[in-house]
């Protein structure tokens, strides 16, 4: 048995509204909100990176799992805005928790799916023996060109996962993963560049919906579930859009993936933000529901997981603070401030 | 070189006196009180109260970006007091209770070293 033993999100205090960025472009935010459902976006302050971000999210999945740090022998952090080019966040987040110098890892980048890719990771080096506990991390300061629409997009967060392999200890069962990779350049970030780009429009079809659709559907052919056997659904987020899209292809019901479902509160959040949404999902999952997460990044992968959460839940939500708490505590700021904070300034 | 203090910059890592048990932040090497050199590292809690603060609008150099700020005392609740910045509040007071979080001081220009250290933000 392998599963989770800890998580925890980390949501910075700041948000800016569709209205106001669409103020400053003179967009109908109508028309914003409609074709991405995005109403809001969080923020990083201005002293908060990716590495901060994970700290804060790990010390969370540290409350619940109650583990010594010391025996956390692998720590995974997946991003698409680490601190450093070269110069890990996982030895800042592992200095910064307690784990501190017996540990392995390595910062991992594959766009918007890094995240569960360092859950993969942390998953072989725990079944392997390499390690007690393994921490996984994803964590994004999300940005693009301040004059492009996708810009009403792009949130900042973090979540982690710390797995395990002692029964007793799991709160959330990983069932079994399946990924699907191809060399599709939809979107990418060039060494140097600041931000992203896109190919061209319409690469949905051939890039997220794809890929998700495959590994989900493998997932569950190997694993002989149907639709009718998932509780909550989590898809990648670029938007809201796609994932409600994507759930109705799978033939899940729109319920399925109101749990996790926080992308229109706080934005695209790259490499956590299928992760944001399964610790969403674990905050209000009851004992023997299985969730299904599949991510997605450009470039071009999906990696998908069955998660059934054991008893185990009761007793570990509340020893940290919750997605939707931090959803709730949020201050909002203009556009000169969301251009301070985000370093838009010069 | 600062990366040589990150236990204590970015842990909040103080010193214990073996012998007789007072607690420092930061680190010392000898005992203030007792003068011995039998001391071990001290994880603090992270979490304490505001002693006194002050809003700054003349930076200092690398914090010119973060202005204003606002500096404080922080009464530890293990006892010992440092100065630090209050970040993420609307409003603060003398005895606001603050827990600890782990931010950006300031970075050396575009190529250089990005400095980490302990910031102090309310108590939730």
């Amino acid at each position: 048995m392998i599963g989770i033993v800890g998580y925890g999100s980390y949501i910075p205090l700041y948000r800016i509204k569709t209205e106001e960025i669409a103020r400053v472009w003179k967009r109908n935010p109508d028309d914003v909100i409609q074709n991405s459902m995005m109403e809001e976006k969080s923020l990083p302050a201005i002293d908060e990176d990716t590495a901060t971000m994970a700290v804060e999210s790990s010390i969370n999945a540290l409350k619940r799992a109650k583990i010594n740090p010391k025996d956390i022998g692998a720590i995974y952090c997946g991003s698409e805005t680490h601190a450093y080019a070269v110069k890990p966040d996982i030895s800042l987040i592992g200095e910064a928790i307690g784990a501190a110098p017996n540990f392995t890892g390595a910062d991992l980048e594959f766009a918007c799916k890094a995240g569960t890719a360092a859950m993969q990771a942390c998953m072989g080096f725990v079944k392997a023996d390499y390690a007690k506990y393994g921490l996984a991390v994803g964590s994004d300061t999300a940005r693009y060109n301040l004059e492009n629409v996708t810009d009403h997009n792009m949130g900042a967060g973090a979540a982690s996962f710390i797995i395990g392999k002692k029964e007793n200890e799991i709160l959330a069962e990983i069932e079994g993963t399946f990924s699907y990779t191809t060399d599709t350049p939809d979107f990418w970030r060039r060494e140097g560049e600041k931000y992203p780009k896109h190919t061209e429009r319409f690469t949905g079809k051939p890039a997220y919906f794809k890929h998700t659709i495959a590994a989900t559907q493998n997932l569950m052919e190997n694993l002989g579930l149907k639709p009718s056997d998932i509780d909550h659904a989590i898809f990648h987020t670029p938007n809201g859009k796609f994932v409600i899209k994507a759930a109705k292809f799978l033939g899940f019901k729109k319920e399925v993936i109101k749990s996790g479902f926080i992308v229109n509160k706080v934005g695209n959040v790259f490499s956590a933000a299928t992760l944001l949404g399964l610790s969403a999902t674990l905050d209000k999952a009851k004992p023997g529901e299985r969730i299904l997460m599949t991510s997605f990044g450009s470039g071009a992968g999906s990696d998908s997981f069955s998660i059934k959460v054991t008893d185990k839940i009761k007793d570990k939500v509340n020893l940290a603070k919750t997605t939707q708490e931090y959803l709730n505590n949020k201050k909002y700021v203009d556009y000169a401030t969301y251009c301070k904070f985000t370093g838009r300034l010069k | 070189m600062a990366w040589r203090r990150i236990k204590q910059r970015n842990c909040l890592i103080g010193s214990e006196c073996n012998e007789c048990k007072t607690l420092f932040y930061p680190p010392k090497l000898k005992c203030k009180k007792c003068s011995s050199s039998n001391l071990s590292e001290f994880k603090f809690s992270g979490k304490g109260s505001i002693v006194s603060f002050s809003e700054i609008r003349n930076p200092l150099y690398g914090f010119e970006k973060q202005t204003p700020y606002t500096i404080a005392i922080v009464k530890l609740e293990e006892g010992p007091m440092l100065t630090t910045q209050i970040v993420d509040f609307d409003k603060i007071e003398i005895g606001t209770k603050v827990e600890s979080c782990l931010r950006v001081m300031h970075t050396e220009g575009h190529s250089g070293m990005i400095q980490y250290g302990t910031k102090f933000k309310p108590a939730e």
